[in-house]
């Protein structure tokens, strides 16, 4: 196989160098203009190890209106992403084996990104009885994470009993935190806020107490825990104090949740309905901080794609979700790594060496060195665009930074060698 | 003014003028022939997704007073039972040609979306939105203030109103609060700290869990509809320990100043919120409340569409 160069490229805003991959692996780094293959320019563009995702909704099997394994991967691939687990509330529930290996053999079609399934933790995502956690991770889709995502475990023994099995295959429990009862038709983050809308609120308590409570559970029987999409201030102290407790807990954020805060709601528009909810300034602060300072360890997208009519409608009848996958590296420009709270490597720890070992994804997150698996993102801090939901590869729009400009742009992504975009667009 | 979606669309001098127009209007509902040429040729649609009688009852003889053509479109046996979007309901409604559409939604925010979305291109009025607003009702409620506290004249600058009940659920509370804090009133909310919005303290109002103390320094109190389903969901343990720590009792009404009204915006739970002995006595206004209804969105549709039919001559 002949060898691609990625010419001039500048791995983690570093010294330019050329990329040699053959293979699909990473064989040499030499000086800018002395590789040798079939070129790609990157002069003075930035290489990033490809991006990992441990929060994406795929939609297949099942609501294909909204989104496919096929315009997922696409999306991932135009946002620098090489992998993304694919979470399980589908239609069927991602919760046997065989569903797992559909959306894992879909995964190997589209062949733009790894596609790791999550596996339902528990059967239909019904909160009563263990899924097959053990048949999914012998899958040939290799299941690690399990969650029950959407929905929180929140019966406390099924909780403890599955953090405790998935210990036989090394897999983590990846909660989504959610008291249900304290969120009984929640649409919006509880505060001052939500009492003069009139909507009913979701307390930031509803989260906290749920990730207390596993922590606690992750310490007691001495397994992995993955909080999902960490939302509030109060979270981020939890997860803090787990973690020099020595509790083996990760964490991570979105990206919406480091930029977006409650007031959007006031436009009643619900293009801003998302689970969590958003949150307030301080929360913001808290979670970026909280990213900067590795108490959370991974930005994941919870890119949650819709059609139209489900936004196209009052606040209370309209979905929770919204698109991620394009737009990530954007907001962890802007937000991160623009006011200095991340370097260029320490980003790469959060959006793809991170999430990889959570997802224990052995051929992703890898450091740009000889002999890595060649999964790259070639990306242009320096570039800018508006964004417009018409324009991504999404089969829903519903972003909520549509006519927003926001910085940064993915020029190139290369999955194990291969490009899967080329200047910006699908390869 | 194109919209009226919330209380705090409202100046001071915007509800004045509408209180005073109202005021204008009451003198024709005293005449033997209560109709105005006003809004002749124009279209108002009532679309109700919330069984609300009064309400509608209310906007519909306003509309007619002014001459409009009224259309009653009422969830329950039409399209929108049968699943059709608010959405496609407002195109319907916009491809009649209606020129104002009075929405009383069971979700939040839902006139917002139909103002804001371009679905539309008539004037909306909220009559009623979740647990969030009920502007008109608070129009009314200050024209009802005004008339017998202010000589039916002005703002409501100074005036004391005691706010009570389910102050969580109620969109009443909300616009009251705002349009009255526009005109100058100060405003207490009494209810069981369940029942009290979170963040309450940041309202432009003050608050109390003690009726007992707030009702001897008030010029008006308002009565709110309490659910007895509420207790099911541990708002409060009992009917009769709600009636019993705020209901509006005979006991309580003597409390209140000599010159102090008491009003409900209906529908009244006697025995509940209010006895029957203070809901009959003649301090309680809530009959001319729904007078006054008709008088105040009268003028709300005579100031929205008055315009409009100038431009259509």
């Amino acid at each position: 196989m002949s060898a691609t160069v990625l010419r001039g490229v500048r791995p983690y805003g570093e010294d330019p160098v050329d990329i040699v991959i053959a293979d699909g692996v990473i064989v040499d780094l030499v000086a800018p203009g002395s590789g040798d293959g079939e070129v790609i320019d990157a002069d003075g563009l930035i290489a990033l190890p490809g991006f990992v995702d441990v929060h994406t909704h795929l939609r297949e099997p099942g609501r294909e209106d909204a989104e496919t394994v096929r315009t997922g991967s696409q999306a991932a691939a135009l946002g620098g992403f090489t992998c993304v687990h694919a979470m399980a509330n589908t239609s069927p529930v991602a919760d046997t084996a065989g569903v797992v290996e559909q959306v894992w053999r879909l995964g190997q079609e589209a062949g733009l990104v790894d596609v790791r399934p999550v596996g339902a933790v528990t059967v239909g995502l019904e909160g009563q009885r263990m899924a097959e956690l053990g048949a999914m991770a012998e899958s040939a889709a290799r299941v690690r994470m399990f969650s029950d995502d959407g929905k929180c475990v929140h019966d406390a023994v099924l909780m403890r009993r599955a953090l405790e099995y998935v210990k036989a295959f090394d897999g983590v429990v990846a909660q989504h935190a959610q008291e249900p009862r304290l969120t009984e038709n929640a649409q919006m983050n509880e505060g001052e806020l939500s009492g003069r809308l009139g909507l009913a609120g979701w307390p930031a308590v509803a989260e906290e107490a749920i990730i207390a409570r596993d922590v606690l559970l992750a310490q007691h029987v001495g397994s992995r825990l993955h909080v999902c999409h960490v939302s509030t201030a109060g979270s981020v102290e939890v997860v803090r104090w787990a973690k020099s407790k020595g509790i083996n807990v990760t964490a991570e954020v979105t990206p919406h949740h480091l930029l977006l805060t409650e007031e959007l709601v006031a436009t009643y528009d619900p293009i801003y309905k998302v689970n969590p909810p958003l949150r307030r300034a301080e929360d913001v602060e808290a979670l970026r901080a909280a990213l900067a300072d590795g108490t959370i360890d991974a930005i994941a997208t919870d890119h949650a794609p819709h059609p139209r009519e489900d936004k196209d409608c009052e606040w209370a009848a309209a979905a929770m979700g919204m698109l991620g996958l394009e737009t990530a590296f954007s907001i962890a420009l802007d937000t991160m790594v623009r006011p200095g709270l991340l370097s260029w490597r320490e980003l790469a720890q959060r959006m793809s060496a991170a999430p990889a070992r959570i997802g224990r994804v052995a051929t992703q997150g890898h450091d740009l060195v000889v002999g890595a698996v060649a999964n790259i993102a070639v990306v242009d801090p320096s570039a800018s665009r508006v964004v417009s939901g018409a324009d991504l590869a999404s089969k829903s729009s519903n972003t909520p930074y549509a006519g927003m400009e926001l910085p940064g742009r993915v020029v190139h992504t290369l999955f194990a060698g291969t490009p899967t975009v080329r200047d910006g667009a699908l390869a | 003014m194109k919209h009226l979606l919330s209380a705090a669309d409202l100046s001071r001098d915007e509800a004045v003028l509408i209180l005073d127009t109202a005021a204008e209007l009451a003198a024709v509902t005293d005449r033997s022939v209560k109709k105005l040429p006003t809004l002749r040729g124009l279209t108002v649609v009532n679309l109700f997704f919330e069984d609300s009688t009064r309400t509608r009852i209310s906007f519909e003889v306003a509309a007619k007073r002014l001459s409009a053509d009224v259309i009653n479109f009422a969830a329950k046996g039409s399209s929108v039972s049968k699943g059709e979007s608010l959405k496609d309901t407002a195109l319907t409604l916009e491809a009649m040609g209606a020129d104002a559409v009075v929405i009383r939604h069971q979700a939040s925010g839902a006139p917002h979306r139909l103002a804001t979305s371009g679905w539309i291109g008539g004037s909306v009025v909220n009559a009623g939105d979740g647990t969030h607003e009920h502007p008109t009702q608070a129009l009314l409620d200050a024209f009802t203030l005004r008339r017998h506290l202010r000589d039916g004249a002005g703002d409501l600058a100074g005036l004391r109103v005691a706010i009570v009940g389910d102050i969580l659920h109620s969109r009443v509370a909300r616009s009251n609060v705002l349009l009255l804090q526009t005109l100058g009133a100060d405003v207490t909310l009494i209810a069981p700290p369940t029942l009290m919005p979170f963040g309450v303290e940041s309202w432009p109002c003050r608050f109390s869990y003690d009726i007992d103390a707030v009702l001897p320094d008030v010029d008006a109190v308002m009565m709110l509809r309490v659910q007895a389903e509420r207790m099911q969901a541990a708002y409060f343990p009992s009917s009769l320990e709600y009636s019993r720590m705020y209901g509006l009792d005979s006991r309580r009404m003597a409390m209140l100043p000599e010159h102090a009204i008491v009003m409900h915006p209906g529908p009244m739970n006697r025995g509940m919120e209010i006895s029957a002995d203070v809901a009959d006595s003649p301090r309680a206004v809530m009959v001319e409340q729904v007078t006054n209804g008709v008088n105040v969105r009268m003028a709300v549709l005579y100031l929205l569409l008055g315009g409009r039919q100038e431009e259509t001559r």
